[in-house]
């Protein structure tokens, strides 16, 4: 079909939409009052249309009226149009409401399962505030019928999830929780569902449905398949029920009392026997029914964790879905294990399907599947396989989903950190990482490797060495320079001696890369050009020339400019003692908690404050606090909120009096030039008058006070007449500039 | 709880939308999307179930899909990550028999022209997000019962 014609379709539908829509205007606004078959009618085409997609903004009033109707076709529409097109108009929910009452009310069950059906529906707050004392009422009642009271429960379970403050449940407890021993199972469906839901909020108001619904497992797990007719599904007798009941027993620990575990660790055991018996039936119905309830129930046994036979058992019985030929089951099963595997009474028992774990890894389709199959090497590592994991996940890395690989990369850095032995095999690993995913590997990992690094003698020069190595490589990622910079300029001295990796070398090396690396990383490579500087004399007037270069002292970027200028600065004014303290070898870190295993938990992808920064804040930050320690806390805090703990405060209250009229600025000129490396001080000083500035700067931000007080030396204070301060700005810092 | 449940064609029409939560139009149009995208690529290598990944925050979304083609139709149902998915598989398989039962060998169309009777069958079978009415039995005698009051 062409264009054309698509249009003229397109057109078509629209005509007929306008011309029922129209046909409903007509009819609905008309005088005459239609009889309930032609307002069921209009009131479905409304409905229909609006299901298409198009807005519909009447017929709200019509279908309302259909639900005072006695017919169940023009109530059952009526309460659809409103279920579907739910309207905040108040005097609509006023008379929704009023005939929802009514048919609750009517003891007719199918009016009533139409009003509650629309209650659980609808679900407003407005409904529950009407209804909440009475859908209980109705649920618990010796004449209700079943199917109503199947909808009341649900019904009220909808209502407890939105407006939970206008149910309290009290004095229904325990009649609800009688309704486990209804004889109709859907009833026992429903109820399980309302339980396990208010279970969640209240535990101990619920003990009580524990035995009975263990009982009622209990029948139905041994029952013949003759005894449940209506809810035997392809021979497996009421799945559904069963899980249900498996999941509200997960709502609770192991049960106190000795009889009652051991009838539940029978049943979950006859369960588990089930599961190896030949099927009664080919068909995938049978066995997607049958190991639901398997699945929730070894679900329930990880959950209690208690019995290490039933752990074994599941543990073998998942094993072998490992290898089923449907992918649906290995998924599952894999994703059963990784629950398994944190147990201890599983753990080993996990541990021998490590190669069909492997292989999955290496052969299923879905990538799905292969998530969970890392998920499970990872939470099944220990000592004992960590080097074989860690291989392993490494080379699924290369060919791995980009969706995936953040979370791949973070799991093998806190794997590798966590088991290595030889802590070589970890700095291995971490640059295999940067060198096959490098876009997916966090600050965190990187900032890791270089914390384990500075921390640890022994692989400081392993670490240059391999570095030096990696950095060889013609395109090596920036992450990779980011490291390499950092340790050749801790620890590029441990390789010096190798005329393969002089220091002109590993100058030159890091330096050809300057040029394609980001800002942030210019800048950590320039730190390294200053510390090499310190390190190796012999070089410093390469690194000078380039440090003095234009593209350097002319950067557009601010900071690489003044990282260019001060270090270019210091390599010419600081002697060598100075400089070899200045550029002292980063001491250890302190030992705290790895920020990977929180970003793993999180994984929201927003940035975390690293632990290397703190640190440095800690190493550095001190030098920044001169002679004068009279900081007052609240002045800084005010304009400069940091988190740096404050000197405890001594700021003595200095008062520093007017100096007399006529001193001109010329005297006090000079003394201008202390301020540029001193924040506080005295700036001006006679007999009577000591004036003093107080200033404290933060990136583009300053602020300086001036507080004047009366001169020691001063023999009568009282003498004072009258005192009044003031600041004058002066273009002097201008014509200064200039 | 069951979020929603879906039936949508290949070209991606909805044939039934059933919400079981609080979603805004734009939302429902932005999952009906998203559920259509992620279903229709599927093919029988993959696994039933589908863990939706948000690119927003890295991580896997707290809910998931349960799937399943019929001929023409993708019935799909969106459930917690911790519900269990096999019998949510199966609760499709029993809705779809009841659907066949009751229209006589059902087609789209079917779906299409009497969407009404399709939501008195959910109905019985699921309410509140939950699971009401397994049995087939039970369920064809209460649709039969309504229509003859008809």
């Amino acid at each position: 079909r062409n264009a054309f014609q698509l249009c003229q379709i397109q057109l078509y539908k629209l005509k007929c939409v306008s011309i029922n829509l129209g046909n409903g205007v007509l009819v609905c606004g008309g005088d005459k009052t239609l009889d309930g078959y032609s307002k069921k009618k209009y009131v479905c085409k409304l409905l229909f249309i609006f299901l298409l997609g198009h807005d519909i903004d009447f017929g709200h009033m019509e279908a309302v009226n259909l639900l005072s109707s006695n017919k169940y076709t023009e109530k059952q529409i009526g309460y659809l149009f409103i279920s579907v097109l739910v309207n905040c108009n108040s005097d609509l929910i006023r008379l929704i409401n009023n005939a929802i009452r009514n048919d609750l009310a009517s003891r007719n069950p199918t009016f009533m399962n139409l009003a509650l059906h629309c209650i659980a529906n609808v679900g407003s707050r407005e409904m529950a505030e009407a209804f909440a004392s009475e859908i209980p009422r109705i649920l618990v009642a010796g004449d209700t019928v079943d199917s109503v009271k199947q909808s009341a429960a649900l019904c009220l379970l909808r209502l407890n999830k939105t407006s939970p403050d206008l149910l309290p449940m009290g004095e229904w407890t325990m009649r609800v929780v009688h309704l486990l021993n209804d004889q109709h199972l859907g009833v026992v469906t429903a109820a399980t569902s309302l339980i396990t839901t208010l279970a969640q909020k209240s535990p101990d108001d619920f003990k009580t449905s524990l035995s009975l619904a263990m009982t009622r497992l209990s029948r139905i797990v041994t029952s013949a398949s003759i005894d449940l007719q209506d809810y035997t599904y392809y021979f497996v007798a009421a799945p559904w029920l069963s899980v249900k009941l498996l999941r509200l027993l997960q709502c609770y620990p192991p049960p106190e009392d000795a009889s009652l575990r051991s009838r539940l660790t029978e049943c979950l055991e006859t369960i588990l026997s089930k599961a190896q018996e030949p099927s009664k039936s080919k068909k995938v119905q049978h066995s997607n029914a049958k190991n639901a309830v398997l699945f929730e129930a070894i679900s329930l046994i990880i959950h209690h964790d208690s019995e290490p036979t039933l752990l074994v058992r599941a543990c073998n019985q998942l094993g072998q879905f490992l290898q089923h030929r449907e992918t649906n089951l290995r998924y599952l099963a894999l994703e059963s294990m990784c629950t398994l595997a944190s147990s201890e009474f599983s753990h080993e028992a996990v541990k021998t399907h490590i190669e069909t774990v492997i292989n999955a890894l290496k052969t299923e389709r879905d990538v799905s599947v292969r998530q969970r199959a890392v998920d499970l090497l990872y939470a099944m590592c220990d000592r004992s396989n960590a080097k074989q994991i860690v291989t392993e996940m490494l080379s699924y890395l290369e060919t791995a989903d980009y969706a995936i690989r953040e979370e791949i990369v973070l799991k093998v850095a806190i794997l590798a950190e966590k088991y290595a032995v030889d802590y070589t095999w970890y700095v291995d690993t971490i640059l295999n990482l940067i060198r096959i995913a490098g876009d997916y590997v966090s600050e965190e990992v990187w900032y890791r490797v270089i914390q384990i690094v500075i921390n640890r003698d022994d692989v400081q020069g392993y670490a240059a060495k391999t570095v030096f190595e990696a950095l060889q490589a013609p395109a090596c990622h920036e992450n990779l320079v980011k490291v390499g910079g950092y340790i050749l300029g801790e620890f590029g001295n441990l390789i010096a001696g190798d005329p393969r990796s002089s220091p002109l070398v590993q100058f030159n090396l890091l330096h050809s890369k300057f040029h394609l690396c980001s800002v942030p990383t210019r800048a950590l490579l320039l730190s390294a050009y200053i510390k090499f500087i310190n390190l190796f004399p012999e070089v410093k007037g390469t690194i000078q020339d380039v440090l003095r270069s234009d593209s350097q002292l002319r950067n557009a970027d601010v900071e690489l400019q003044q990282r260019a200028v001060e270090y270019l600065r210091l390599s010419y004014i600081a002697s060598t003692d100075i400089l070899a303290t200045v550029l002292e070898e980063m001491p250890p870190f302190p030992e705290r908690e790895s920020s990977i295993l929180a970003k793993l938990k999180k994984k929201k992808g927003s940035s975390k404050l690293p632990d290397l920064d703190d640190s440095r804040r800690n190493v550095n930050g001190s030098a920044e606090h001169t002679d004068d320690t009279e900081t007052s806390p609240s002045l800084s805090e005010d304009l400069f909120p940091t988190d740096r703990p404050h000197p405890p405060s001594s700021f003595p209250s200095i008062l520093f009096a007017r100096w007399a009229a006529g001193v001109t600025n010329n005297i006090i000129f000079p003394v201008f030039f202390r301020f540029v490396c001193k924040s506080n001080g005295v700036i001006y000083e006679n007999q009577l008058l000591q004036i003093g500035l107080k200033s404290e700067y933060r990136q583009n931000l300053g602020e300086i006070n001036a507080l004047s007080r009366e001169a020691q030396t001063s023999l009568s204070p009282a003498t004072w007449a009258s005192f009044s301060e003031g600041i004058q700005r002066h273009s002097l810092a201008k014509r200064h500039r200039s | 709880m069951i979020r929603f449940i879906l039936i949508q064609n290949r070209a991606g029409k909805t044939r039934l939308a059933k919400w079981y939560m609080q979603f805004d139009d734009d939302e429902k149009q932005k999952l009906i999307e998203e559920v259509h995208a992620v279903v229709t690529v599927r093919d029988a290598k993959h696994t039933n179930f589908v863990e939706v990944w948000d690119s927003l925050s890295l991580s896997f979304r707290n809910f998931k899909i349960i799937y399943r083609r019929y001929a023409g139709l993708y019935f799909c149902i969106c459930v917690d990550v911790t519900d269990n998915n096999l019998a949510y598989l199966e609760a499709i398989h029993n809705f779809v028999e009841v659907l066949n039962e009751y229209f006589h060998n059902v087609c789209e169309l079917d779906l299409v022209f009497n969407f009404y009777k399709v939501y008195t069958v959910v109905d019985e079978m699921f309410l509140a997000g939950e699971i009401r009415e397994t049995s087939q039995t039970k369920v064809l005698k209460q649709l039969l019962m309504l229509q003859s009051l008809e």
